[in-house]
């Protein structure tokens, strides 16, 4: 479907509308039991750090991200079907199983890799950007992590190096104010996250995750500077709208605090900016979000009928292929048993 | 006799030491406010305040170097890491820190801190949330180590850990938390350090720790149907080790197997089945077996996971061509 006006906010909302729609399948294949494991992390209020940022990497551009990273993914390119895979532990899925949602990767995207250890992705942009540099490959290497991580080491020791050696990196902090049931301010004194990557040297700013466009621009001359040398970082201000996984109810936080959170509604303001400023007509965006629910709807059959991986799948991969397996231990008990039985 | 969890057994440990003990405190991510992450320390922080259920920032190397500078200080911190995996950030606090300092320091002072995480498969938690790890602690000399497997040990080791003078991890298994036995709590517990035998039979031995004793328990039950009498030892503590307990009965049988959920390789197993080849080479009829984890990292496919760890299945199949 096309929409009437090309506008490209119409086309960061589409993107922002198939991350929401992804995410809420996710919450149903956990539901029918098709995930692997409860381990899930919906990134829905959060649709705007995905897409702002995206928007504006480069094709030769490399990320990594933290365990609630499936939006990101998405608004890089990646293919819905086989995210959804994984995430049900699939042998068609983007690593055929072995990661699932919280270590989505795909090279041929650039994704480096999600991770389940928090600020555990953030130095490998530092070396990324180090290729980058060395290798000219004029890329520059996002880095996503939550808020959360903004409380480990790691985050200001790849900061520290990343100004020193001018590595055309960015870092980005999707700040849903929360990591698991502790509030920035309960794990911080200073929330002005900004200010640390400035004392660091870096590029530093803010801004409210609301208005994607606004996100956009940020990263905009962020990635800019970040490309001629100037690393940077950015907070995006979001609401995690729901539990930190999917077994979290959120009993840690007020449920009108929750309410006034999810007013903080990336996808809606989009589409009422749109509707408002005559770019599109509600009829068009409710055909166009039609459409996404069906792409999305597809995602669970492809992952529910995929098969699992095949058990002797288990010993590739751990080294590089034509490289000695491990030994698998039926195989060395077999050889102690075999001699005794003789 | 009540029912109880192995998680409330834990969080009935924690209690009851933190009544008794005014210098325990607890630290950690999400211990307080949330109650766990699992659940253990679930409203804790009603009774015994904020001041003693410390909410971290995820900061793990600075929660386990701070309850090593609180243990040296006056405090018993239980210092809780969420996930063992997360040992990777944290090695340097532990092992090079925790670890030593008694014995750097020409035996001034101690840590008396307690380590507690959780391991193991059966979430489909992934290769960074899956982990058996326990290998690495019993490698660092100056860490004590102890894995519950029983509702009635989760209570009773973790009161022990919270008394001695030096630095325990304790290691509880994620798939063990909504197991549920019937405990009498108020029975003597067996001496810290001491082995538990969970079941005697004259055919062969299953040395074991943690959630495979229950699986080692299952797969005795079946031999047993086919007329094989196993003994299965639950080490309790991996440090310190009760050898005479594994000696006794390996000598008495002539036929053992270590079981372990961790990487075979170099792993806990491997020490344990070297050590019963040395030290009852003369008793042995046949070598002494490992069934252990594969040598490669835990899947989040459900099917890859549990396929990559020992079973009550394998076990029994195992023993049974052992004792043939
Ligand atoms: C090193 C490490 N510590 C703790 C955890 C457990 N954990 C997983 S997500 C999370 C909260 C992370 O919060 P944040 O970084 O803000 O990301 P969000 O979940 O809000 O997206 C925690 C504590 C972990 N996975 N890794
Ligand atoms: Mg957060």
């Amino acid at each position: 479907m096309t929409l009437t006006a090309n506008s490209h906010l119409a086309e960061l909302y589409r993107t922002m509308r198939r991350i929401r729609t992804f995410e809420e399948r996710v919450g149903e294949l956990f539901v029918r039991g098709q995930s692997a494991g409860s381990m899930l992390h919906l990134s829905i209020g959060e649709e705007s750090s995905a897409a702002g940022v995206c928007d504006v990497m480069k094709p030769q551009d490399t990320f990594t991200t933290h365990h609630r990273g499936h939006g990101i993914f998405l608004a890089r390119g990646a293919d819905p079907r086989r995210m959804m895979a994984e995430i049900g532990g699939k042998e068609t899925g983007y690593c055929h199983g072995k990661g699932g949602s919280m270590h989505i990767a795909d090279m041929a995207l650039g994704h480096l890799g999600a991770n389940a250890i928090v600020g555990g992705g953030i130095p490998a942009v530092v070396g990324a950007g180090l290729s980058s540099k060395y290798l000219k490959q004029d890329s520059v290497s996002i880095a996503f992590f939550g808020d959360g991580a903004m409380q480990q080491g790691i985050l200001y020791e790849s900061m520290n190096m990343a100004a020193l050696w001018s590595l055309p990196v960015l870092f980005v902090c999707v700040n849903n104010q929360y990591g698991m049931g502790t509030r920035i301010d309960q794990a911080t004194r200073n929330t002005a996250f900004d200010e640390r990557a400035r004392a660091f040297g870096l590029n530093g700013a803010v801004v409210n995750g609301l208005d994607v466009e606004e996100v956009r621009d940020a990263a905009r001359w962020l990635i800019d500077d970040a490309r001629a040398g100037k690393p940077g970082f950015l907070s995006v201000e979001v609401y995690r709208f729901f539990g930190h996984a999917r077994m979290d109810k959120s009993p840690y936080r007020a449920e009108v605090e929750e309410l006034e959170g999810r007013k903080k509604d990336p996808v809606l303001f989009a589409r009422a900016k749109l509707i408002e400023s005559g770019l599109e007509s509600a009829a068009a965006l409710d055909a166009l979000d039609r459409e996404i629910a069906a792409e999305m709807d597809a995602t669970i059959d492809f992952a529910v009928e995929s098969r699992a991986p095949a058990l002797s799948s288990m010993f590739r991969d751990v080294y590089a292929v034509g490289e000695p397996e491990p030994e698998p231990v039926r195989a060395r008990i077999d050889r102690v048993l075999a001699r005794e039985d003789a | 006799m009540p029912a109880m969890t192995y998680r409330d057994a834990l969080r009935q440990a924690l209690d009851d030491a933190m009544t008794e003990d005014k210098s325990i405190v607890v630290i950690g991510e999400e211990v307080g406010r949330y109650g766990g992450a699992y659940g253990v320390t679930k409203d804790l922080i009603k009774v015994h305040g904020p001041e003693r259920l410390i909410d971290t920032p995820i900061s793990e190397p600075a929660i386990i170097g701070a309850a090593v500078g609180a243990a040296m200080t006056g405090l018993r911190p239980v210092a809780e890491l969420m996930y063992i995996d997360f040992l990777g950030m944290t090695m340097d606090q532990l092992a090079n820190q925790a670890a030593k300092i008694r014995y750097m320091f020409g035996g001034q002072i101690g840590v008396p801190m307690v380590l507690r995480t959780q391991g193991g498969t059966g979430r489909s938690a992934g290769a960074q949330h899956s982990q058996s790890l326990e290998a690495w602690i019993m490698h660092t000399p100056g860490l004590r180590l102890a894995m519950p497997a029983t509702v009635a040990d989760a209570y009773h080791l973790l009161r022990q850990s919270l008394t001695k003078p030096d630095p325990v991890v304790f290691i509880e298994h994620k798939a063990l938390y909504t197991r549920k036995e019937e405990v009498d709590l108020s029975a003597d517990p067996l001496p810290w350090g001491k082995a538990a035998v969970r079941r005697q039979g004259d055919d062969l031995v299953i040395v074991t720790y943690s959630r495979q004793v229950l699986y080692a328990l299952e797969a005795a039950e079946a031999l047993a149907r086919k007329g094989i009498e196993a003994t299965v030892i639950d080490l309790r503590t991996l440090n310190p080790l009760d050898f005479d307990t594994i000696r006794t009965h390996v000598e008495r049988v002539g036929k053992a197997m270590v079981v372990s959920e961790g990487v075979m390789t170099s792993g806990v197993a491997a020490e344990l089945c070297a050590r019963i080849s040395e030290e009852c080479f003369d008793f042995l009829e046949q070598p002494v077996i490992r069934v252990a984890g594969e040598d490669i990292p835990i899947s989040v496919s459900q099917e890859l996971e549990s396929g990559s760890v020992p079973s009550a299945r394998i076990i029994a199949e195992v023993a049974e061509r052992l004792t043939a």
